[in-house]
């Protein structure tokens, strides 16, 4: 039942992802060429998914545990770092580079071409490539943040 | 060119909304695609790999249930070259592995949670990417 759930949940998040054209790289760089054949249609998919999740995650946050969990797992962090804000650049210039960002990618897989899981396959080597290298600098900096 | 489609962009929006609520509801998860891929990249064998893997597997098939819903599958048009996607693809995994999200993970969970982290993030992907893709397609003329 848990990864049913699981499962079920990945078909509609998918779904939406292919239905609201963020699977569809053209678009997603159309959203960005504000200067060319600019296409605002991705707006609404942010716009539609942060009003669901925004509401819905308030209602959640109600229960006292999820349903197949014993506790809701959410990032701590608060404060801003360069790491974040470097990681971030980098992937808005792959982004606007390929069109797809991760959940975008995903549900294209399921198409079977061949430009998707090359880029499916450079995204996971640089997913690699980033712990790899995070890995190495904590070990140089045994007492640093 | 592509057309302006605010109907289904917005219903799939929605869907994506949804989804985020239910794997929160039900695995107390946030559903941001990095995160889940990156928990499943460990060398040892985790309890918390099967509903990751269920989450994506789901993923993939979705193309599938709208073949059976509409009769036809999505069409997309992949414009930049293979080398590009090489580059950026690879700029996508290391900058959403050290910046911890990518459009889902802070875009759509982070910045409903009002996370200023996440808003931060959000904020800087979209404009190195709007800059990235001027740059291609009026300087560079790709």
């Amino acid at each position: 039942m848990r990864l049913l759930s699981a499962f079920a949940i990945g078909l509609v998040f998918g779904c939406g992802i292919l239905i609201s054209g963020m699977g569809n790289p053209a678009k997603v760089m159309n959203f960005f060429d504000v200067a060319g054949t600019w296409d605002p249609s991705l707006a609404f998919v942010m716009g539609g998914a942060l009003l669901v999740t925004a509401i819905g995650y308030r209602l959640v946050f109600k229960m006292d545990r999820p349903a197949f969990s014993s506790t809701f797992s959410l990032p701590t962090k608060q404060d801003l770092d360069v790491k974040l804000i470097g990681g971030s650049a980098i992937f808005g210039i792959g982004w606007g580079m390929t069109g797809f960002c991760p959940g975008g990618l995903v549900p294209v897989l399921g198409l079977g071409l061949g430009e998707p899981l090359l880029t499916g396959a450079a995204i996971v080597a640089g997913m690699l490539a980033a712990r790899l290298a995070t890995r190495m600098t904590i070990k140089e900096q045994p007492a640093g943040a | 060119m592509t057309n302006f489609t605010p109907f289904l962009s917005l219903g799939g929006g929605l869907l994506i909304g949804l989804a985020t609520v239910a794997l929160m509801a039900s695995h107390g998860r946030i559903a941001g695609i990095n995160g889940i891929v990156n928990g499943l990249l460990t060398t040892r064998l985790s309890p918390d790999w099967a509903w990751r893997f269920a989450f994506l597997a789901g993923m993939i098939a979705s193309p599938l249930i709208l073949l059976g819903a509409t009769g036809q599958l999505p069409q997309i048009s992949i414009p930049s070259s293979p080398l590009l996607l090489v580059i950026g693809g690879f700029l996508t995994g290391v900058g959403t592995t050290l910046g911890s999200g990518c459009t889902s993970g802070h875009g759509v969970c982070g910045m409903s949670r009002l996370s200023v982290r996440s808003i931060a993030a959000t904020l800087t992907f979209m404009a190195m990417a709007g800059m990235t893709v001027f740059l291609i397609r009026h300087v560079f003329g790709g």
